[in-house]
């Protein structure tokens, strides 16, 4: 891999100008044959026989089953709205990653083989022939997107880079090239049920260690159960959140709120996964494969309600494609939204006050906030358009005493990706995930200047991961993203907490 | 009737067939290939209602270009405001003054607008070029078509503008001209140079618009990320290729 420099941070943000080909290199490790086959793709990494007819076939069928593909093909004006909102663009100046040219990598294809000019003038109207040169370049852009729809809100129209992405990869997969990190990730599900590969046992391991050390910490029997049939709540949140920091800190706050809400609640080791890695590859069979576990999860250990963690395309997944792919719920409480999100649950229990909280414990800290691109843009949290905002910040203010947003132009739905979205959380690569966080980074270094902002919070698995490994690169510590329900999980006092530490000192000032 | 006047006629009806059937077939294309799962850009309207006022922005104040850009916001809005403008004007040629809307189109008001639209279309369009020559980024991305198109669309405007103020066309003889179209009872065409480029570039831009990106018409309202309603928890979204499959290995049972 390339040597390559961090990108230099700057006050206000700056619209490169176009270096073409400075990403070219990038491009994620191929699937093998094993990763492809088991996710009904041929193929090992070369390109199949008979791979340009295949290639158009299925972008035909794509055309034909995808309303957003075929609108989106020739409704683009070419106006360059979007040209300077890709993090991706910002941080590699590479013109391709512009969402317009990205799109164009398909589209002067489509024009080529499915329009009247693009036949007869293709010259005139910028359509190109298909070649192994622009199957490359493919595989190497499309990877270089993280599907998080922010170009999508200053088009014109609305076109979504992302549905364009998604196609684009699922006809690639079907040519032989797969992307190696999303495919695998995909496998283990089917396979064992979550992204981890983590076994029942495994899994039971896991939460009887968090269980004790929760309980050691603040002397109150939390329970973290699995597989327990007829309770009320199946808890579906990201394998993450079982071992990763600071992931499973929001866990053992999601525990608390269920404890002190005196609810019943449960993990299935069958579905032990919110996260959906379909999405990413854009195939509509794995992404319902992966969703259907959860359906057979709930009906197995019957219960009542489904709540997801902090966790942002699965959220996406769960809040807008769960009753398609795995509906209906009839079988569920009416009285509750299928599925509901941690932060709904939580919010809720804040405004019926039945959740006390010592705001001071977080009283070290500064927060920010960073609105996920899959919650803002992808999803709803809450009742109301643009609930997805204020819940979580609801929620911060209600057990932090510290708050600052950052600038307004990078946060709601203008948000900035973290830069590791959309299948790219891979060391593969790297490069351009460190420079794909430029802009996200500078919105997050003023207000650490101007507002004496300490940690960031996050309500997104990948977003959380993503910053642990970047923020070092940009002269920031790992430890300074945080999840919500960790700042909960803070503030929180259970009943019965405490009191351990208050007999101590009673020992102790009697000795 | 002369020669030119036939063949005018005839590209005339050529043209619009093109246009129409062009546009229709689209259409169709658009409303027939299916919307499988809900993709609507949040925050996005819970009802029908909240959709149309998230058209009627866009439509009318071009809101999302607005947040994205401001010169190409400017540029592009006054052209488009212009267009309307100019056509609403041009009606003149298309309406008898025998029809209820003769005294509407008459006003002065929107006469002289009319004619302002025709300079600011101009100004609109000659920012919209610039940009796209000089500005790297859009430089990148524009093709051949993308610099004609606009060509087109000036050339238009300025033989349009050429004719009202520089050199009039025997606008008496034009308007029983077109009103002959629609009549099927055919009159000549005045024959100056002027007017023919005008009406044989408004002819190129009918054939071409629906193998190009005017498209953008008619299929801005068949993007899901802006006119889907966010509701898929409340009701289940189902394409009629998913129902087949669900209905094929029951896993949805």
């Amino acid at each position: 891999m390339a040597d390559f420099e961090v990108p230099e941070t700057r006050e206000f943000p700056v619209i490169p100008t176009i270096m073409e080909g400075a990403m070219a290199h990038s491009s994620p490790y191929l699937a093998k044959e094993k990763f492809q086959q088991e996710l009904g793709f041929p193929g090992d990494g070369q390109l199949i026989d008979g791979w340009k007819e295949t290639f158009l076939n299925k972008l035909a069928e794509m055309l034909g089953k995808y309303r957003s593909l075929q609108v989106f093909m020739d409704i683009c004006v070419k106006c360059g709205a979007c040209t300077d909102k890709c993090h991706y663009f910002l941080g590699t100046a590479d013109p391709k990653n512009m969402p317009v040219a990205r799109q164009d990598l398909l589209r002067k294809v489509y024009r080529r083989y499915f329009t009247l000019p693009g036949k007869l003038f293709p010259k005139l109207v910028g359509a190109i022939d298909l070649t192994e040169e622009v199957i490359d370049d493919m595989y190497s852009y499309y990877h270089q997107c993280s599907e998080c729809r922010r170009c999508s809100v200053f088009c014109p129209y609305g076109i979504d880079t992302a549905e364009v992405t998604m196609a684009a990869r699922d006809i690639l997969a079907h040519i032989g090239k797969g992307q190696k990190y999303s495919n695998e990730i995909i496998a283990k599900v089917h396979k064992i049920g979550n992204n981890l590969g983590l076994p029942e046992p495994a899994l039971a391991d896991t939460l009887e260690g968090l269980e004790e050390e929760v309980e050691e910490d603040i002397g109150v029997k939390v329970r973290y159960p699995l597989d327990e049939k007829g309770a009320d709540i199946l808890l579906v949140t990201p394998s993450a959140d079982f071992f990763a920091e600071p992931h499973v800190d929001g866990l053992i706050g999601y525990g608390k709120v269920f404890h002190a809400a005196g609810v019943s609640w449960t993990i299935s080791s069958k579905a032990s996964e919110a996260a959906n890695f379909g999405l990413f590859i854009g195939n509509y069979e794995n992404m319902r494969e992966i969703s259907l576990r959860i359906r057979e999860a709930a009906k197995e250990l019957g219960v009542k309600r489904i709540i997801f963690g902090e966790c942002g395309h699965a959220w996406r997944v769960a809040y807008n494609f769960l009753n398609t792919l795995a509906g209906p719920w009839d079988f569920l409480d009416p009285n509750y939204p299928v599925p509901q999100h941690i932060l709904e649950f939580t919010s809720d229990c804040l405004d019926r006050g039945i959740l006390n909280i010592d705001k001071s414990q977080n009283d070290h800290m500064t927060l920010t906030f960073h609105d996920s691109c899959n919650i803002a843009r992808a999803s709803r949290i809450g009742s109301f358009p643009g609930s997805q905002f204020t819940i979580p910040r609801k929620v911060i203010k209600a057990v932090c005493n510290n708050f600052y947003d950052m600038a307004p132009e990078t946060i709601h739905d203008s948000t900035f990706c973290c830069g590791g979205g959309g299948g790219l959380l891979t060391d593969d690569l790297i490069e351009l995930r460190i420079k794909g966080a430029l802009p996200r980074m500078e919105a997050l270094k003023n207000v650490i200047a101007e507002n004496g902002v300490t940690h960031m919070a996050a309500i997104c698995a990948i977003c959380k991961s993503q910053f642990t490994k970047v923020l070092p690169y940009y002269g920031m510590t790992m430890d300074q993203i945080v999840s919500v329900h960790q700042l909960v999980s803070n503030a929180i006092i259970l009943e019965g907490q405490g009191e351990e530490d208050e007999d101590e000192d009673e020992t102790d000032e009697a000795a | 009737m002369t020669a030119l006047s036939i063949l005018y006629v005839l590209l005339f009806y050529f043209a619009i067939a093109v246009l129409v059937a062009g546009v229709v077939n689209k259409i169709l294309q658009y409303a027939r290939v299916p919307a499988p799962l809900k993709i609507a850009v949040t925050p996005a309207p819970l009802t029908k209602g909240g959709v149309v006022w998230r058209y009627f922005n866009e439509i009318v104040f071009f809101n999302s270009l607005f947040r994205a850009t401001k010169w190409t916001w400017i540029f592009g809005w006054i052209f488009h405001v212009a267009l309307l403008l100019a056509f609403f004007r041009h009606l003149r040629y298309a309406i008898s003054p025998d029809s209820f809307l003769w005294p509407l189109i008459n006003l002065e008001v929107v006469q002289s607008f009319g004619k302002y639209a025709g300079f600011a279309m101009v100004v609109g369009l000659i920012g919209l070029f610039g940009r796209r020559l000089f500005v790297d980024r859009v430089r990148y991305i524009s093709a051949p078509s993308d610099y004609l198109m606009l060509v087109l669309i000036m050339a238009i405007a300025g033989s349009g503008l050429f004719m009202h103020y520089v050199s009039h066309t025997d606008i008496v003889q034009l308007k029983a001209f077109i009103l002959g179209l629609f009549y099927f009872d055919w009159q000549n065409l005045p024959g100056d140079t002027l007017l023919l480029v005008h009406l044989t570039l408004v002819l190129a831009l009918m054939i071409i618009f629906p193998y190009s990106k005017l498209l953008h018409v008619p299929g801005l309202f068949f993007a899901p990320t802006r006119y889907q309603i966010d509701n898929p928890r409340e009701k289940r979204h189902l394409a009629p290729w998913a129902a087949e499959m669900e209905a094929r290995d029951g896993k949805n049972a």
